[in-house]
């Protein structure tokens, strides 16, 4: 008999038996779990950035995984590792994800060696969205520069399929050349859509290229702003959304009105290992998305 | 608080009874320095005999019997195309002998990240449910200023907290487990004579803090020196070697990496214990590094121990108990550096 009691089986709590649920912060879970998933297509954007569809295996667990645009996950490539990657489709589609993976590390370049069929692991849901339920009823600017269109892709989906419950819907993006912009077949179909504006520029311009050459703050001057009636979704490198946030709040949107995602190398989602962490707030569950009031009071993040 | 008194002899009855059937962990005198001052650790011990209880310090403290070092978090088992994952959790029970009052409260505030913040984390929950506590009060080493942090008290988080009163303890017991453990040796009521002898032990031990750091206003000092040059003149000693955190008795940042078995069958995901010293801490993917300064990642551990975890949990993460500072080999420690930022504000 032992002298101290029963071993505690944490296995045996109620919350643990439960199916996985990133979404409740609060419930106990096996937090290291993973659903699989199976990349089901692999597709080339640039040279150094693919779009993977992944698919959760598991029927019920595929049901019930939803996510809100803006949010990320951690991608597990088994023998590899994790990276924490932002959704880049749309939040109405329960069937797969995709996630636009730039190669970088040890597990994005394993990522990009992967073919069609492999599985790999997913966890998440994790962190905040934009808010665009708050944004109802408003005119909604969304400006992308580089690698930021694939956060702001969940977002751009949301708009456009729900395009009756916004005023007027921009879309602008920047790349540093032509050959660095993502989705480029999509956006003759977002410029389809009945009163969707959405204009490209780059810094540098090849010969096959006819639209606009400068900085993203410079397709905003064509942009006719209502402060009273506009929210802003930024997503890119801290400079460019630090110019273009700048250039906004000049025309008057409100700081609270704008929003923005961060990137940190995060190593768990879950506000534990720090390595996010910017004084008392953390990047994986206080943002990644923040209004750019709370980001400009977070010291380091610009 | 339910309050005995155990003679010395039943103590270490108790001792063995638990030793009996679990594993100890508890000061064990492992060195002698230079200076011929003892080397103690917590470490597995096999007779009542092998724990020094006169300890005066450990160099590391115990964490790593709550949040290891290096934990496996799960494992991958490989098969052709295909993977399986398993996940396991550490379920034998054992004692803790001999913490400090202070690393007690530290257990107490890593428990309000790990079991009671988003994400509890079963890992820990595991651990340390499964681990009985047995501390114990001491007389303060001169550098240590607990007392500042408001940690030189328990309340909770412990089984039994034992207080020498020279032929007897007077044991507080906050579990029932605990209890009932009690219960198999002889214990007696607490006399009038015992509490005053107890009283005048509590008396002793807050005469014995010599050390003192103000932290009234402390948050809001730091975000009002934030470019203060008090963290050049430490940024410019410390040596990013992460000791602070490794001895700290809170510290829980961490870093999750992968290692693949030497035939390919499988892979295991392990957690380290990490340091927001260390000179990669903030990079990201693409070599960007947010923190590539030795006094900003020195900063940020002040920071994130007396401004972040403030606003988070309405209480400083430090529990005063000035390892980092007595392992530091560039001389730092807390009490000087933030005594120094108060100066710059005088």
């Amino acid at each position: 008999m032992c002298a101290l009691r029963h071993a505690y089986d944490v296995r045996q709590e109620s919350e643990m038996v439960q199916r996985l649920d990133f979404n409740n912060k609060l419930g106990l879970k096996p937090v290291a779990e993973v659903f699989k998933a199976e990349i089901t297509n692999v597709i080339r954007l640039t040279q150094m950035e693919k779009l993977f569809h992944l698919r959760i295996i598991d029927d019920k667990d595929r049901e019930r995984f939803s996510f809100l645009p803006g949010q990320f996950v951690m991608i597990e490539v088994p023998g590899y590792g994790e990276a924490p990657i932002s959704i880049s489709s749309s939040t109405s589609n329960k069937g797969f994800i995709e996630l636009c993976i730039r190669k970088a590390g040890t597990v994005t370049n394993a990522l990009h060696r992967a073919r069609r069929g492999a599985k790999v692991g997913i966890r998440g849901p994790f962190g905040t969205y934009f808010p665009m339920q708050r944004m109802k009823g408003h005119s909604i600017l969304l400006i992308a520069g580089g690698l930021g269109l694939a956060p702001l892709r969940a977002a751009i989906y949301y708009a456009t399929e729900n395009r009756s419950e916004f005023k007027d819907v921009h879309i602008l993006y920047g790349a540093k050349n032509p050959g660095q912009l993502l989705f480029d077949y999509q956006y003759e179909a977002w410029r389809r859509i009945d009163d969707v504006n959405m204009e490209i520029i780059v810094d540098e311009a090849d010969d096959s290229w006819t639209g606009p050459v400068g900085v993203i703050t410079q397709l905003l001057e064509g942009v006719e702003i209502d402060p009273n009636e506009t929210y802003a979704i930024v997503c890119g490198p801290p400079v460019m959304f630090k110019f273009v946030c700048r250039r906004l709040s000049k025309a008057g949107v409100p700081m609270d009105r704008m929003f923005v995602s961060l990137e940190r190398r995060m190593h768990c989602g879950m506000g534990k290992c720090c390595r996010c962490n910017v004084g008392s707030t953390f990047t994986c569950t206080d943002g990644p998305v923040f209004d750019y009031w709370s980001v400009i009071n977070l010291k380091e993040a610009i | 608080m339910l309050f005995k008194i155990l003679d010395k002899g039943p103590f270490r009855s108790l001792v063995e009874i638990i030793l009996e059937s679990n594993e100890i962990i508890a000061p064990k005198k492992i060195g002698t320095k230079a200076t011929g001052e003892p080397i103690h650790q917590f470490l597995p011990i096999n007779s009542f005999e092998e724990m020094d209880l006169d300890y005066r310090t450990t160099e590391y403290s115990a964490k790593t019997y709550f949040l290891p070092y290096r934990e496996n978090l799960c494992t991958f088992d490989f098969d052709a195309e295909d993977w399986e994952q398993e996940i396991s959790y550490r379920i034998q029970p054992r004692a803790i002998v001999g913490l400090r009052a202070h690393d007690i409260n530290a257990l107490v505030k890593l428990d309000k990240v790990l079991t009671r913040d988003r994400f509890p984390s079963p890992y820990y929950i595991s651990r340390r449910k499964n681990t009985f506590v047995v501390g114990f009060e001491h007389i303060p080493l001169e550098d240590e200023f607990s007392q500042s942090m408001a940690t030189d008290i328990v309340t909770h988080g412990f089984d039994l907290f034992l207080t020498d009163l020279g032929d007897r303890y007077f044991v507080a017991v906050d579990s029932d487990r605990a209890f009932n453990l009690l219960n198999r040796v002889e214990v007696r009521e607490v006399t009038d004579d015992d509490t005053n002898d107890y009283k005048e032990v509590r008396r002793r031990v807050l005469e014995g803090f010599k050390t003192h750091i103000n932290v009234a206003n402390l948050p809001n000092l730091l975000d009002l020196e934030f470019t203060s040059e008090v963290w050049k003149k430490w940024g410019e000693k410390c040596l990013s070697c992460g000791s602070c955190a490794m001895v700290c008795p809170t510290c829980y940042c961490y870093g999750v990496q992968e290692e693949v078995a030497m035939d390919f069958t499988k892979a295991t995901k392990v957690r380290q214990l990490y340091s927001c010293n260390l000179l990669d801490f903030a990079e990201v993917a693409g070599g960007h590094n947010f923190r590539p300064d030795k006094e900003t990642r020195l900063k940020y551990r002040y920071y994130h121990q007396h401004r972040g975890f403030m606003e988070g949990f309405g209480e400083p993460l430090c529990v005063g108990c000035n390892r980092c500072g007595r392992v530091c080999l560039a001389g730092i420690n807390p009490a000087a550096v933030i005594n120094d930022l108060y100066e710059e504000n005088l």
